[in-house]
């Protein structure tokens, strides 16, 4: 207890010594590209910016799912020249149901659905129901995978398009397993992200049955569609999608010679260049739609067949909504619509209010604690706060070690860290008084103080680690910057405490060896 | 100040007879934490935007604000404010509307849309700037308010469940009475304050809980210690010795995480309200280890802890 090895000593200094170095790219600028650098990040309380919480529609996913299993089951049938009637879909249960031409018929259908390819092993069971009917039901595990899937691709989406508006240091991060969070630092007003977000962008074209036009009913597989710019006015559209604006390899804004209107060129990859030719050649004369997210952009009618693979959208648009759409096509569409939940922003001149508020607490708080330790407890209280200093500077190092973010709230951590960090060094200092008063010798005294302090050390930090994992385990945001500062805080404070200042105390008794204790 | 340190809280080997005055203790917690219930229950606490949902917009004018053009302003977008008032300074306004019912339809939608909305009623104000927008959906707000009270509820358990495995039974529940009793009084501070109840609010509290555990654990410790040292000591007078001879460290630790805390509270920005919170339960936590946690650990062990070690008859 009263002895500190020369390994022992070199080790706490270094540990020290490379503290200082690791919060030094904090404060200077990086020499060079390949020397290594972490600092600390500022959060958006600090920095200024915008925080979006984004919840992904999952009923969505799973409806498209049993539109696209309905349609393969058509598909299937048809294919082995079997019959089918009523096919319904039940999005709870995630299953297709449809009753067989006749009963006769079962067999051959349950043999033609079970070789539909599967997209992972057992994605689908296809069963007869006791009243004759059949029923694919998709698995819970390959819904769940495809759930995971459509945020997965939402999250690399969601990044595509905010890479396209130039956004510095955008932070996109899954939340649980179904929302999604993008936090954009320097930007104040998310109203242009937000609306790029929540625009699915799926852009798809299909022919438009004039023959129904004027009807209020359409026929089967024809849906009435609203104009993008008139949504009073209906359009009959086939179901049927003829290309898919998946299949575009570029898009972009520009202005139309002839017209002198805003328009989107966009240009299709192979697949969609083949299909848009046979599309046009076979329908010359009759309407196409352009549809995005089910509203009808345009519906031109087709001069002649267009083999290039390139064609232009103009619907009203203006320089902004015509650079958006071009940006949404080429970062391609989101599997399911996004919905914004939660916003929240802060401006710049806040941000910087905030950091002097933090930095100003921050400093007079520290000066607070050191004089108080200097005038109750002389030179052991200045030894305390040798470790305060040193516990400060591996705070920050580990912050900055692990590019961690600090907030507001994690700066308050830092504060009361300090706060309570001088606890240990008092509960070892008021021990050696009263066993001094005990009559005990100094070095009797140091090492009863050091030796009965330790266990009440580890007991009162083990119950504030206790109460800031649970803060962090059910906080979001700033509260978790609490916790996580003050988690470690406490891991800090046991190494400055326990280790530094007691070895401080040790060092100095040895150098002098005493007969009175400064206490 | 560089060798002897020029100040004392306590001379050494104090006696105050601190277990004399539990009943009075006791029933000034009792009256002040029951005072606080009642509180909670009416008028009951401000909900923050976090656990209350609605959108907050904080916007800075061209000198002192004007409340009728700010209103006006809005009017024009026609947006209906719960409340358009200052705070802070005087060219600050603070804005504040509720979220659509739940009930209603595409409610999140309206919540997130209504910001802008906002947004374009300040941009039309001269000079005026926007310094913070937020706007929370009622599904996020009422899963906020969740994890916040989980977190609380679990904390307490895992604090009952580690004193318990540490120490006594008897040094666990009066311990968790004892943080139940300040967890009360600390929201009877709120409602007197009218800080908003949020998630840093929370944190204010499991601090609070935290500070004031190791608070006891200190106490206790020496009680158990003192237990195994004066076999035949009566439990009243024990409890006495162990909190006189702890006194010094009490106070000292309060006083360095109360000073730690207090240029928080003074220039702390948003986060003053959150350190006068941690201001109140320190000192609620510390009068609480020596009038209440103690006089509970005597009432709970007088018969058990000194069972074996009773004078005879």
């Amino acid at each position: 207890m009263m002895y500190y090895s020369r390994l022992k000593l070199a080790s706490v200094v270094a540990v020290c010594f490379l503290g200082v170095l690791l919060c030094l790219p904090n404060a200077l600028r990086q020499p060079a590209p390949t020397v290594p650098w972490r600092q600390i990040h500022l959060g958006l309380d600090l920095r200024g910016g915008s925080y979006l919480l984004m919840q992904v529609d999952m009923n969505s996913v799973t409806a498209d799912r049993l539109r696209t299993l309905a349609d393969g089951t058509r598909q299937a049938l048809l294919g082995a020249g079997l019959g089918y009637r009523d096919v319904a879909t039940d999005a709870h249960a995630g299953t297709v149901t449809f009753t067989p031409r006749s009963p006769s018929e079962t067999e051959a259908d349950l043999k033609a659905l079970r070789a539909m390819p599967m997209a992972v092993p057992n994605e689908f069971a296809v069963a007869q129901r006791p009243d004759g009917s059949i029923a694919v039901t998709l698995s819970p595990e390959a819904m769940r995978l495809r759930a995971t899937d459509a945020v997965t691709q939402s999250i690399e989406i969601v990044r595509r398009r905010i890479d396209a508006t130039g956004a510095v240091d955008p932070e996109i991060t899954r939340q649980g397993d179904d929302r999604i969070v993008v936090e954009l630092p320097g930007i104040s007003d998310p109203e242009r992200v937000k609306h790029l977000l929540g625009t699915t962008a799926k852009m798809t074209f299909h022919m438009v049955q004039d023959n129904a036009l004027g009807s209020a009913v359409p026929g089967p597989g024809v849906s009435l569609l609203p104009m993008m710019n008139a949504p009073d006015q209906k359009l009959p559209v086939a179901d049927h999608v003829d290309v898919d604006g998946s299949d575009l390899t570029n898009a972009s804004a520009a202005i139309d010679q002839q017209t002198g209107e805003w328009a989107v060129n966009f240009t299709f990859d192979s697949i969609g260049a083949r299909a848009f030719a046979a599309t046009t050649q076979a329908n010359v004369g009759r309407r196409f739609a352009i549809v995005l997210d089910n509203k009808v952009v345009q519906a031109p009618v087709i001069r002649s067949a267009i083999s290039g693979g390139n064609g232009q959208i103009s619907g009203g648009f203006d320089a902004q909504s015509a650079t958006d759409l071009a940006l949404l096509l080429r970062a391609g569409a989101l599997p399911a619509p996004l919905s914004v939940i939660e916003q929240r922003t802060i401006g710049p001149s806040l941000g910087a209010d905030s950091i002097r508020a933090g930095m100003i607490s921050l400093g007079i708080g520290f000066a607070l604690v050191i004089v108080f330790m200097a005038l109750f407890y002389g030179r052991f209280g200045w030894y305390a706060n040798v470790a305060l200093l040193a516990n400060l500077v591996l705070m920050v190092a580990i912050l900055s070690l692990f590019q961690a973010t600090l907030t507001l709230p994690g700066m308050a951590g830092m504060l009361l860290t300090l706060g309570m960090a001088v606890d240990a060094n008092i509960l070892i200092n008021e021990r050696i008084r009263e066993e001094i008063a005990r009559g005990r010798t100094p070095l009797a005294a140091m090492q009863a103080g050091f030796e009965r302090a330790t266990s009440t050390i580890l007991d009162s930090n083990a119950t504030a680690l206790l109460a800031h994992i649970m803060l962090f385990a059910f906080g979001t945001g700033p509260v978790q910057n609490f916790a996580l500062t003050i988690m470690i805080g406490i891991v800090t404070t046991l190494f400055t405490t326990l280790l530094l200042s007691r070895m401080l105390m040790v060092r100095w008794y040895a150098r002098t060896r005493p007969t009175v204790l400064p206490v | 100040m560089f060798s002897r340190p020029l100040l004392r809280f306590v001379p050494n080997g104090t006696k105050i007879n601190f277990m004399r005055g539990r009943f009075m203790g006791l029933a000034t917690s009792a009256v002040l934490s029951i005072a606080s219930v009642i509180l909670f229950l009416h008028p009951g606490l401000t909900l923050g935007l976090d656990f209350r949902g609605g959108i907050v917009v904080e916007v800075r004018t061209q000198g002192p604000a004007d409340f009728g053009q700010v209103r006006a302003a809005l009017a024009t977008q026609h947006v209906e404010a719960a409340g358009v008032q200052s705070f802070g300074a005087p060219d600050d306004v603070l804005i504040r509307l509720d979220a659509p019912p739940a009930s209603s339809a595409d409610h999140e939608a309206r919540t997130q849309a209504l910001v802008d909305s906002v947004r374009h009623a300040v941009a039309t104000l001269p000079g005026a700037q926007v310094l913070r927008a937020d706007a929370v959906g009622a599904s996020v707000s009422a899963e906020l308010f969740r994890d916040g009270m989980l977190a609380l509820g679990i904390s307490l358990l895992m604090i009952l469940g580690y004193i318990w495995f540490r120490f006594e039974w008897e040094f666990a529940v009066s311990a968790v009475i004892t943080l139940i009793l300040d967890l009360t009084k600390t929201v009877g501070f709120l409602v007197i304050t009218h800080f908003e109840f949020d998630l840093v609010m929370v944190a204010a509290i499991l601090t609070i809980l935290g500070y004031s555990t190791n608070d006891k654990v200190v106490v206790y410790d020496r009680v158990r210690e003192n237990l195994r040292k004066y076999r035949t000591m009566p439990l009243a007078e024990l409890i006495d010795l162990s909190i006189n001879e702890t006194l010094s460290r009490t106070l000292g630790t309060s006083t360095t995480v109360f000073l730690a805390a207090l240029p928080l509270a003074l220039f702390g920005a948003s986060l003053s309200s959150f350190a006068w919170v941690m201001l109140f339960g320190i000192v609620v936590g510390t009068s609480s280890s020596i009038f209440i946690a103690a006089p509970i650990l005597l009432l709970l062990g007088e018969k058990r802890l000194r069972r074996d070690s009773r004078p005879p008859r």
